[in-house]
């Protein structure tokens, strides 16, 4: 490939700085009110070096990691899509003159946004969503406008969370593509990776040094150590098994520990699922429509005629986890999970997908035989 | 031009901050001022217009056998009436006496407790007279409110979520204070209408806007108590805004 160059900078800083000169504004992962969340930064800063996350099913703590680290943490608390996908989004708005009623669609703010600090598996999780809003899916224009005028700097991962289990569906903890720039924190200092000739165009701009080969080597045995720290996975058999077994007992076992509560769909990096609003205001001469991110896990999500169709919190649960695992194939032709783990961490009962899977991939027991009479 | 919609605003027992939030609606009372004929708003105007009236906002809960004659006659006067707030929809706060000796605190609090003529429970409006429609909420959203109100005067649904407060909190970029803090939290088995208020400066959901409906706190409360919650403080969580909303009461017992 053309974009191979690897060079070695010493901080994130002067990078952070080239992109603000380059009119990007830079989100990044920061800690604030006991979580890492994503938010746009004015400098290096306030990036939460040396602060490492631990998950757990439904727990997650920061905590401080080894000094002077940058990136040795994971994943914020909610994927990136707010960026690209927002959750309350404005589609029109309707004025009523003298000759019926007037539509505008507001005027997209155009913002360059350098996303610093994704990891490999939510990048895969905006490739999925391309296939989902992009052209090729429901050409959702607020989406497509965003998406081009977004660039990626990919953090490769030193640590995995008890919670990732990327490496089953292969999309981490190491980007081969799809980035401009991709950082690996080596012992002395960040190995660079261009993707693009935009990354390359960057790149230029900063202080570095050439890699040396032992370097890239480095990199990718962290990789592979982080690779090696996931003990979590999808069992291969999991989404025909899950399109099969729409009757398996396991259903209602999850469904009894189920807050049917959203969580899970909401930070979830692929969910696309959104509502539309009206709204009219107390003359009757303006009305807005807004699109908001809503979540099969709500009841008026399968309203139709009449009420909901999925009434109990069996069948939602079993929505969504035939929607992500199962049927985005027939979709998309892709799993709907990357396997970052969100869904097992920030479900505040600490339900665990993976298990979910695995139960249900697990033929039922047969029930006991009749014993005469 | 048709007659302009008559509002009638009445308050049973509360604090009146649910009139506030109307109140505080700044330019948007003006507007609904031009929009509505105010026939009474006690709280506002001292013109009492008889009835009937279009709509009939109640705040407050029932707590006196005059109550009872007062929300009767207010139903039979009016078209639509819409119960505001955790007093007038699941008795309130005041409800807490519902489970305890009414009488013992108002001899603990009055000299003379014998000149009160109060009735042994606090209950929602929804026990004496049909309700249309409820606004959730310890104070309602004014949001909620202009919504419910223009909805009527487009004759359209008015457009209320039925969902928990996790959505809100998550659309607007809060982290679930339940994970990452262990911060006790109602916000899943709570009706979203608040935008997350308490989550947003990192408190847990106290549950002001109710039980959502269908949702099992049973659930929440097993994961609360594996995060250290003893049963008494299980029984207060639930024993708060909407004590008296069945769920809410059945889930109290169930720790006591
Ligand atoms: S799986 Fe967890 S996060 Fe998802 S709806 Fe159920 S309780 Fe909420
Ligand atoms: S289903 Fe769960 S693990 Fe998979 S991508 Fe979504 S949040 Fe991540
Ligand atoms: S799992 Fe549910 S919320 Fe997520 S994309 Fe599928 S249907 Fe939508
Ligand atoms: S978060 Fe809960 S307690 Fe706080 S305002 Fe909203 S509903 Fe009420």
């Amino acid at each position: 490939m053309a974009f191979q160059a690897h060079a070695i900078i010493d901080s994130p800083a002067p990078l952070v700085a080239a992109l603000k000169d380059a009119g990007w504004k830079v989100i990044a992962p920061v800690e604030r009110d006991g979580a890492l969340v994503l938010a746009a930064i004015q400098s290096a800063e306030e990036l939460p070096r040396g602060r490492v996350d631990r998950a757990s099913p439904g727990e997650v703590r920061i905590e401080d990691g080894r000094p002077g680290r940058w990136f040795d943490h994971t994943l914020p608390a909610s994927g990136w899509k707010r960026w690209l996908h927002p959750p309350r989004h404005l589609l029109w708005r309707a004025n009523r003159g003298r000759d019926g009623f007037e539509l505008k669609t507001p005027p997209p703010e155009t913002e360059d946004l350098a996303f610093l600090g994704i990891r490999p598996c939510d990048l895969a999780a905006i490739a999925r969503l391309d296939a989902v809003l992009g052209p090729d899916g429901s050409a959702d224009t607020e989406y497509m406008r965003r998406r081009r005028h977004m660039l990626s700097v990919v953090v490769q991962c030193a640590r995995a969370a008890d919670t990732c289990f990327c490496t089953g569906p292969g999309t981490g903890p190491r980007a081969e593509h799809g980035f401009d720039l991709a950082l690996t924190e080596l012992e002395i200092g960040l190995l660079v990776e261009v993707g693009s000739e935009r990354g390359a165009g960057i790149l230029e701009r900063l202080p570095s040094r050439e890699a040396r080969e032992t370097d890239i080597e480095e990199a990718h045995a962290i990789s592979r150590k982080t690779a090696g720290m996931q003990r979590r996975r999808l069992p291969p058999s999991a989404a025909a098994a899950i399109a099969q077994a729409p009757d398996h007992p396991e259903w209602d076992q999850l469904a009894a520990r189920c807050l049917a509560c959203g969580n899970c769909t909401l930070v979830c990096p692929t969910c696309f699922c959104t509502d539309v609003e009206d709204t009219t205001d107390l003359s009757g001469d303006h009305a807005e429509r807004w699109q908001v991110w809503d979540s099969c896990f709500a009841t008026g999500f399968s309203f139709v005629h009449e009420g909901p169709v999925r009434t109990s919190v069996r069948s939602r649960y079993r929505q969504w986890l035939t929607h992500k695992l199962a049927t985005w194939y027939d979709q998309y032709g892709t799993s709907g999970c990357i396997g970052c783990g969100r869904c097992i961490a920030w479900c505040p009962v600490g339900i665990d997908l993976t298990a979910a899977a695995e139960a249900i991939a697990r033929p039922a027991s047969p029930s006991p035989a009749p014993t005469g009479g | 031009m048709t007659a302009p919609l008559r509002l009638a605003v009445w308050k049973f027992a509360s604090c009146d901050g649910c009139q506030l939030a109307l109140l505080e609606s700044g330019d948007l009372l003006l507007e609904l001022a031009e929009a509505v004929e105010i026939a009474h708003f006690a709280e506002a105007s001292s013109s009492m217009r008889e009835g009937p009236w279009d709509l009939s906002l109640v705040e407050g809960s029932i707590t006196t056998a005059e109550d009872i004659a007062r929300i009767r006659h207010i139903r039979e006067n009016s078209r639509l009436l819409v119960a505001i707030g955790a007093c007038a929809t699941a008795g309130g706060i005041q409800a807490l006496r519902n489970v305890a000796d009414a009488g013992a605190f108002a001899a603990a609090v009055y000299p003379h407790p014998e000149i009160l003529d109060a009735l042994e429970t606090s209950t929602p409006v929804s026990d004496h007279v049909a309700v249309d429609l409820e606004l959730q909420g310890c104070p309602i959203s004014s949001a909620q409110l202009l919504e419910v109100i223009t909805a009527l005067l487009s004759g359209r649904k008015p457009q209320l979520p039925v969902e928990p407060v996790c959505f809100e909190c998550k659309r607007a970029g809060h982290p679930c204070v339940l994970v990452a803090n262990g911060t006790p939290c109602l916000g899943p088995v709570t009706t979203a209408g608040c935008g997350a208020l308490c989550p947003a400066v990192g408190r847990g959901c106290y549950g002001c806007f109710g039980p959502l409906p269908g949702a099992v706190p049973a659930v929440l409360s097993q994961r609360l108590a594996e995060l250290g919650l003893h049963r008494a403080e299980l029984t207060a969580l639930y024993r708060s805004f909407a004590a008296a909303a069945p769920a809410n009461a059945e889930e109290a017992a169930r720790h006591e």
